[in-house]
C-alpha cells in the first residue's frame, strides 16, 4: 500500500535531489549545458565567508525565533484555552495573521517600518522611526519580530489544543490540595504540554530553515549581508548570479542541516518513544 | 488479499495520469501563453512601455494577418528568471525584451540569440536612424544582437526648485558645490539627497558617475575587459572615497538604506519637500509626474547633469544609465517566425505612431532627427533635455550591473551596499572587487 507514496516521494524528492547533487559538481549558468567542475563548488561553498555567514545567520535565526516564540505562544495558548466568551472573541482577531499570505505580511511590515513614511513618522514617535530594515544591527531583529508576529498565532493554536486536552480532573484535584494558579501551571499544565512543546519546537526549528519568502520580500538579504540566511544565499547565488552549480551545493548543505536538526530533535526530545500523556491515570 | 490488485491498478493508472499531466505541462509550456496561439511570440515587461507595445501589436496584426506578433507581459524580476529557464530549456519566445550588456551576452555565448547584423546592414536607413552609442550595448565582437524599442534612460540629478530657492542655492556644478549644498540643507533641517538604497542599484549610479568624472570612461573599459587590478585603479579608489565622504557628511536622507527604489518613496521624499535632490534614471520623471502631477506641472522639478570633479579626466557631458531596452530574436525561432520578427522590428517599431506613443509617456527614443516632434510634446522641456543629453554625450556608459556578468554585477551591488553602510572601507571595496573579478 505504500507504493504510491514511495513513487511520489521518489519522483518529487529523490530524483530532484539526485539531480541537485549532480549539478553541485558542475558549472552551469542555466543556459548552456552543465560543465563538470569536480569539487570546485564544494570547496567554494564550504570555505566562502558569505556562505558560512549565511549558515551562522540561519542558526541564529533558528535559536532566536524559538526563544522568542515559544514562551509567547505557550502562555497565549493556555490563556485562550480557557472558557470565558471574551477569549473566544480575542482568539478570532488574534488568529488573523494566520490568514494573510507571507508576501503580503512582508509588504505590510516593509511599509510600516519605513523610517520616512512608516508608523514612526505617522504617529510622530521617534522610537518607532528607527531605520529598522536599513540598519545592519537592527535588520536581523526586525526580521525575528515579523516572523514572531506571523507564526505565534499558529503555535498558540497548537498550545490551545494541547491545553484543552488536559483532563479537568487534574486541576480539580490540585485545587482541593490547595494549589494556586501558578502552581497548577508549573505542575500540571506545563508537564502535560510536554509533547506539544516538542511538536511546536520541531515545526519552529525546521521551519526556520525555510523562512525564505518573508526575508526575501522584507530585506532581500540586506543591508549588506545582514539578513542573508542560507535559503536566500542559495536563491541569490542561483537565480541572480546564475551560478547554478554553487547554488546546488548550498542547497545540499541546507538539506543536510535540516536532516541533522530534525534527527537531533527527535532523538533528544524523546519524540520517538512517545508515551501516552495520561499514563498512570 | 483481493484488495491488493485494484490498488496496483490504481498505482499504474495514477502513474499514467501523472505522466500524462507532466507531458501535458511540458508541451503546453512550449506553445502556451500566446493567447490565440498563432504568430510569433514576444515577451516583454509590464512596466515602462507596455502600452506602446500593445498598440503597436494591434496595428501590426491588422495589417499583417499572415505574420502576427503575440505579446505576453511579465513583471521585471520574475521575468528575468522565467526567460532564463525557458530559453535554457529551449522553450523561449521568438522575440524577447532585454537590457543588452553582460546579461544579453550570456545568452549570446550560449548560442541562443540570432545575429541581426546582416538584417541591419541590408537596410541602412533602419540601422543609421538609431544612435550608435545605444546599439553598442547589444553589439559583441562586431555583431549586433538586438535593437532598442523604447526610450534612452540616462541618469540625471533631479532637484526640488522650491527648496533650492528657500535656501538660496543653485544646482551643483562641481563636487565641491554638492558638498557645500549638503551642509546648507542640513543646517535647515532638510535632507540633502534621497535615495532608494535598499534596492542597492541606485548606489551604483553614484559610483558610475564618480568613476567616470575622475578617471574617464577608460577606467570602466578596463574593468569590463576583466583586466587584473582594474578595480584598484586610483580613479575607482578615489570615487569610493568620495562616496564615503558624502555618506559621512550626512548627504543622504536618514534611513536611505531601508528605502526601496521600486515603491517610489525616494522620489516622494523629493516632491514632498523632505529631500532636496535625487540621482536617478530618466524614468523617475514619470514616477514623479504620476506621484505628484501638480509638483511637476507647476515647474517645481528641476534637473541637471552630474557635477564635474576638479582635476578629473571625464568629460562633463558623459552620461551613465540604461541605454534603452532592446528586443532580440531567438536563435531557435523557425525561419518564418524570424522573418516576422525582423519585419516587425523594422517597420512595426519606431514608426510615427509608435514614437508619438513613447513621447507621450516621457520616453525619448534613441533615433535621429526627432527635434520637431519633441517640441510638440506637453513635456517638451524634459524630452528635449533628455534627447540632447543622449545625442551629445561623448560617452554613454551602460549601467555596470547590466554591463558586467550577472555574477560580478551581484557581488558589486552587495559590496557597494556595504561601502554605503560604512561596513567596509574604500580600500577594502577595491580589493574585494578585484578578488571577485578574478574568480
Amino acid at each position: 500500500m505504500a507504493l504510491p507514496a514511495l513513487l511520489l516521494f521518489a519522483l518529487f524528492a529523490l530524483v530532484p535531489m539526485a539531480i541537485v547533487i549532480y549539478l553541485s559538481f558542475t558549472r552551469w549558468d542555466g543556459l548552456g549545458s552543465p560543465a563538470w567542475a569536480g569539487a570546485d563548488n564544494w570547496r567554494e561553498a564550504l570555505t566562502s565567508d558569505v556562505t558560512r555567514h549565511a549558515l551562522w545567520l540561519t542558526v541564529k535565526l533558528m535559536v532566536f525565533s524559538w526563544i522568542v516564540q515559544t514562551p509567547i505562544s505557550l502562555l497565549l495558548g493556555v490563556f485562550v484555552a480557557g472558557k470565558q466568551r471574551y477569549r473566544a472573541l480575542f482568539a478570532v482577531f488574534y488568529f488573523v495573521p494566520l490568514l494573510i499570505s507571507t508576501a503580503a505580511i512582508a509588504v505590510i511590515f516593509k511599509n510600516l517600518l519605513d523610517p520616512n513614511f512608516g508608523l514612526g513618522a505617522a504617529l510622530n514617535l521617534p522610537v518607532l522611526g528607527q531605520d529598522w530594515l536599513g540598519d545592519p544591527q537592527l535588520a536581523f531583529y526586525a526580521v525575528v519580530f515579523v516572523i514572531t508576529w506571523q507564526f505565534v498565532p499558529f503555535h498558540t493554536l497548537l498550545y490551545q489544543a494541547g491545553a484543552r486536552q488536559i483532563p479537568a480532573s487534574l486541576y480539580e484535584a490540585a485545587s482541593i490540595d490547595g494549589a494556586g494558579r501558578v502552581a497548577q501551571f508549573w505542575h500540571i499544565t506545563l508537564p502535560q504540554l510536554r509533547y506539544t512543546v516538542v511538536t511546536s519546537s520541531t515545526l519552529m526549528v525546521v521551519g526556520s530553515l525555510t523562512y525564505f519568502d518573508l526575508v526575501f520580500v522584507l530585506t532581500g538579504g540586506g543591508p549588506g549581508y545582514a539578513t542573508r540566511i542560507l535559503p536566500l544565499d542559495m536563491y541569490i547565488t542561483g537565480f541572480q548570479s546564475n551560478e547554478m552549480g554553487l547554488a546546488s551545493a548550498i542547497s545540499v548543505v541546507l538539506v543536510v542541516a535540516g536532516l541533522v536538526v530534525s534527527l537531533a530533535l527527535v532523538r533528544f526530545s524523546g519524540f520517538s518513544r512517545m508515551r501516552s500523556q495520561q499514563a498512570g491515570m | 488479499m483481493p484488495a491488493r490488485i485494484p490498488s496496483r491498478v490504481l498505482v499504474t493508472a495514477s502513474a499514467a495520469v501523472l505522466a500524462l499531466t507532466l507531458t501535458a505541462c511540458g508541451s503546453s509550456g512550449r506553445t502556451a501563453g500566446g493567447g490565440s496561439g498563432d504568430g510569433a511570440l514576444a515577451w516583454a515587461l509590464t512596466q515602462g512601455s507596455e502600452a506602446t507595445f500593445r498598440a503597436s501589436a494591434t496595428e501590426w496584426n491588422k495589417e499583417h494577418p499572415d505574420s502576427k506578433i503575440n505579446y505576453q507581459y511579465f513583471q521585471n524580476d520574475p521575468y528575468k528568471q522565467k526567460l532564463r529557464t525557458a530559453v535554457g530549456a529551449g522553450n523561449g519566445p521568438v522575440l524577447f525584451e532585454n537590457w543588452g550588456g553582460g546579461g544579453l551576452k550570456t545568452y549570446v555565448d550560449a548560442g541562443k540569440v540570432a545575429d541581426l547584423t546582416a538584417d541591419l546592414n541590408a537596410d541602412p536607413a533602419w540601422k543609421n536612424r538609431i544612435f550608435p552609442s545605444v546599439l553598442k550595448s547589444t553589439t559583441f565582437d562586431g555583431k549586433t544582437y538586438g535593437v532598442p524599442v523604447n526610450g534612452v534612460q540616462p541618469v540625471v540629478l533631479y532637484f526640488n526648485k522650491q527648496l533650492f530657492e528657500e535656501v538660496g542655492a543653485e544646482p551643483p556644478k562641481t563636487w565641491d558645490d554638492l558638498l557645500a549644498l549638503v551642509k546648507k540643507f542640513k543646517a535647515k533641517g532638510i535632507a540633502p539627497i534621497s535615495m532608494g538604497g535598499a534596492s542597492k542599484w541606485p548606489d551604483l549610479m553614484w559610483l558610475e558617475y564618480l568613476v567616470d568624472r575622475v578617471g574617464g570612461p577608460e577606467t570602466f573599459a578596463n574593468i569590463a575587459a576583466g583586466n587584473k587590478g582594474a578595480w584598484s585603479d586610483p580613479a575607482v579608489l578615489k570615487a569610493a572615497e568620495m562616496i564615503e565622504q558624502l555618506v559621512d557628511a550626512g548627504g543622504f536622507a536618514k534611513g536611505f538604506t531601508s528605502v526601496s527604489a521600486d515603491t517610489g518613496q525616494a522620489e516622494a521624499q523629493l516632491y514632498t519637500g523632505k529631500a532636496a535632490m535625487i540621482l536617478q534614471g530618466s524614468w523617475a520623471y514619470g514616477t514623479m509626474a504620476t506621484g505628484s502631477p501638480k509638483f511637476v506641472s507647476a515647474g517645481n522639478l528641476g534637473w541637471s547633469g552630474f557635477p564635474s570633479v576638479s582635476g578629473g579626466k571625464g568629460d562633463a557631458s558623459n552620461i551613465v544609465g540604461n541605454t534603452a531596452n532592446f528586443f532580440s530574436v531567438s536563435a531557435q525561432a523557425s525561419a518564418k517566425d524570424r522573418k516576422t520578427a525582423v519585419a516587425y522590428l523594422k517597420d512595426g517599431v519606431y514608426n510615427d505612431t509608435y514614437i508619438d506613443s513613447l513621447l507621450k509617456n516621457g520616453d525619448v527614443p534613441p533615433v535621429k532627427d526627432l527635434d520637431a516632434k519633441l517640441k510638440a510634446t506637453d513635456n517638451a522641456d524634459w524630452t528635449t533635455y533628455v534627447y540632447g543629453l543622449a545625442r551629445d554625450a561623448k560617452s554613454f556608459q551602460l549601467s555596470w550591473d547590466q554591463a558586467l556578468t550577472p555574477e560580478l554585477g551581484n557581488e558589486l551591488l552587495t559590496h557597494l551596499d556595504q561601502l554605503f553602510l560604512g561596513e567596509i572601507s574604500p580600500q577594502q571595496f577595491c580589493a574585494q572587487m578585484d578578488e571577485a573579478a578574478q574568480e
